[in-house]
């Protein structure tokens, strides 16, 4: 594997008429990922004032601003001069991270893909199940939908494609694995990830004070539940997940 | 509620629009809003008003609508058949309705989205910010017959004004500048882009617009390997097939597909509002000239209040047209053909 600090990253592109996009590689590595969400911090702390909003994806930091007001060049020059501020790659992750435990119903009606998820990486159901649901991921982005996370890094046997055909609808609290990562859906969506776990876990609540209820570098884990005891805990909005402090 | 729009029936892509809610890109909500951003800051000129007011965004077909009280409206967007109680009114116009009367819109007659804006504004309870419906993200419904939406307070009364609405209801040329993976298309591809027409396909909504190429798809040299990264209104998204889409307000924050450019903000009106069928055209801008473009037509944009002008009715329109006092006041006599159009 290449040097990650090599001088080929970050690099600075401009996204769109109105934005930056600075990455920080081409591959999800956790190096990245955390160089990402440490520079949109220093974005935020710099206060630039053609700033109008800032991101993160996978492994780059994303800024819209005015060009109007501020010209490219001198945008982008003001980015270059921030980013020589230090080795983003060895940021720590960002503090006040929670570790949440999601109770999970694995196949079944509920999520109908377990099986052929299980056959793409090689396993049986019941090894799929102790698998993932032993496994401790951490939200690398939130992106897509609403207050919807990447979660990764699972062991590289759930290095599987994404379909090449769309599943009509994922319900909402739908937990779906594709190359080694899962995403947790807060809306209902077509989606090329197969579908493995259920969930009741609201990631979505626009009618309250905390409307997104994930941060990236919080960590899960899918503990399995029975279908039974989820249909008790659709009530509840966290759907019976409890979290604790870790950072 | 005292102020309100009731409406009797809804055609099926309404929905309450308005600059969207900015600032939560971070929590992969995208921003949303009207996807003709011109046609909000219009209505606003003709009611003389801040374009943050909610106007009702109409996908194809408008309704039937009664209001509480004198209430005045815009119509801006694609053109639409409009009456009031059976009396056919401009587009691109302010009026007056009387509490109790009809308002009636049909089907677009080009362009895909109307918009019906109220003195005042649409009022209601605001979710993170605006009351844009995000149907997405799930936050609003779309309007249905029987809704009753509250109206806010007007400080105007100023009506019967007409606006000159910018034509970008029919397709046409489109600019769009290189962004962060352009460089994965051959510059072959890239010229191909440019000489290809594309039809708007009829998969389409608020998020994006399908666009089919004349000829065959676009390929990347990336292929379909790259990692799902940031992507804004405008982008022009290359899927698995080689088929394009241009994002729209309501898309969502990242995407897996490479991104052959990104449309220029003042374009992108022309491309919601391109009806299945018609023709679309793309040029290749630098980032320096998109700029000037951009910069011309946020000063035209500013003038928008002062280029409203008083309506002058078409005689055909006016029911009453005997009991007005037609000869007091000499004009030069051609006051009516000048607004017949």
């Amino acid at each position: 594997m290449k040097d990650l600090q090599d001088a080929t990253w970050p690099k600075v592109k401009t996204a769109g008429f109105d934005g930056f996009l600075i990455s920080f590689g081409d591959q999800l590595n956790e190096p990245a990922n955390r160089a990402a969400l440490a520079f949109r911090d220093a974005l935020e702390q710099a206060g630039l004032a053609a700033v109008q909003e800032t991101s993160t994806s996978l492994v780059s930091t994303y800024l819209r601003f005015d060009p109007l007001a501020l010209d490219h060049a001198t945008m982008r020059e003001t980015l270059v001069a921030l980013l020589k501020g230090r080795n983003w790659f060895d940021a720590s992750l960002p503090r006040g991270r929670k570790l949440w435990r999601v109770p999970t119903v694995y196949g079944g009606d509920l999520a109908p893909q377990l099986e052929g998820a299980a056959t793409a990486a090689g396993l049986t159901s019941a090894e799929a199940i102790a698998s993932i649901s032993s496994s401790r991921v951490r939200v690398q982005t939130i992106g897509f939908a609403p207050g919807m996370p990447y979660l990764g890094e699972l062991p590289e046997a759930w290095n599987i494609p994404r379909q090449t055909s769309l599943n009509a609808q994922t319900p909402a609290g739908g937990l779906c694995v594709a190359i080694r990562q899962l995403v947790l859906f807060p809306v209902a969506t077509p989606t090329g990830w197969r579908h493995i776990g259920q969930t009741a876990f609201r990631l979505f609540r626009p009618e309250t004070d905390a409307p997104f209820v994930l941060r990236p570098g919080d960590e899960v884990m899918f503990e399995q539940t029975t279908p039974e005891a989820l249909t008790q805990m659709q009530k509840d909005p966290d759907g019976g997940a409890v979290s604790e402090d870790i950072a | 509620m005292s102020r309100y729009l009731k409406v009797l029936r809804a055609g099926p892509a309404m929905t309450v629009q308005d600059e969207g809610r900015a600032g939560y890109l971070a929590f992969g909500l995208s921003r949303g809003g009207a996807v003709d951003s011109l046609a909000l800051l219009e209505g606003a000129a003709l009611l003389g008003q801040d374009p943050s007011h909610a106007a009702l965004e109409m996908g194809g077909i408008g309704g039937e609508f009664e209001v509480s009280e004198e209430i005045r409206i815009a119509l801006t967007g694609a053109p639409m058949r409009a009456s009031i109680d059976g009396v056919n009114i401009q587009w691109n116009a302010s009026h007056l309705i009387d509490a109790g009367a009809r308002l009636s819109i049909g089907a677009a007659t080009s362009g895909s989205y109307g918009y019906l804006h109220l003195g005042g504004g649409i009022a209601g309870k605001a979710v993170l910010g605006a009351r844009s419906a995000h149907l997405a993200a799930g936050i609003g419904e779309l309007v249905r017959d029987g809704d009753a939406l509250p109206i806010g307070r007007d400080a105007q009364a100023l009506a019967g004004q007409k606006i000159t609405a910018e034509a970008r209801f029919d397709g046409g040329s489109v600019r769009i500048v290189p962004s962060l993976q352009t460089e994965f298309f051959a510059p072959s591809e890239i010229a191909r882009f440019e000489t290809t027409a594309f039809k708007r396909d009829t998969r389409g909504n608020r998020m994006g617009v399908r666009i089919i190429p004349e000829g065959e798809g676009f390929k990347t040299e990336a292929g379909l390997s790259i990692l799902s990264e940031v992507i804004v209104p405008g982008d022009v998204q290359v899927t698995g097939d080689g088929t394009p889409f241009v994002l729209l307000s309501e898309c969502q924050t990242t995407g897996g597909y490479p991104r052959i450019g990104s449309v220029l903000p003042m374009d992108l009106p022309r491309v919601a509002q391109a009806r299945a069928g018609a023709t679309l055209q793309f040029k290749f801008l630098t980032l320096e000239e998109a700029v000037t473009l951009e910069q011309r037509e946020a000063a035209r944009r500013k003038t928008l209040r002062a280029s409203v002008k008083p309506m002058i009715r078409n005689p055909h329109d006016i029911a009453d047209l005997l009991s007005y006092q037609l000869i007091s006041g000499a004009t030069a006599g051609d006051d009516l053909e000048k607004d017949i159009s």
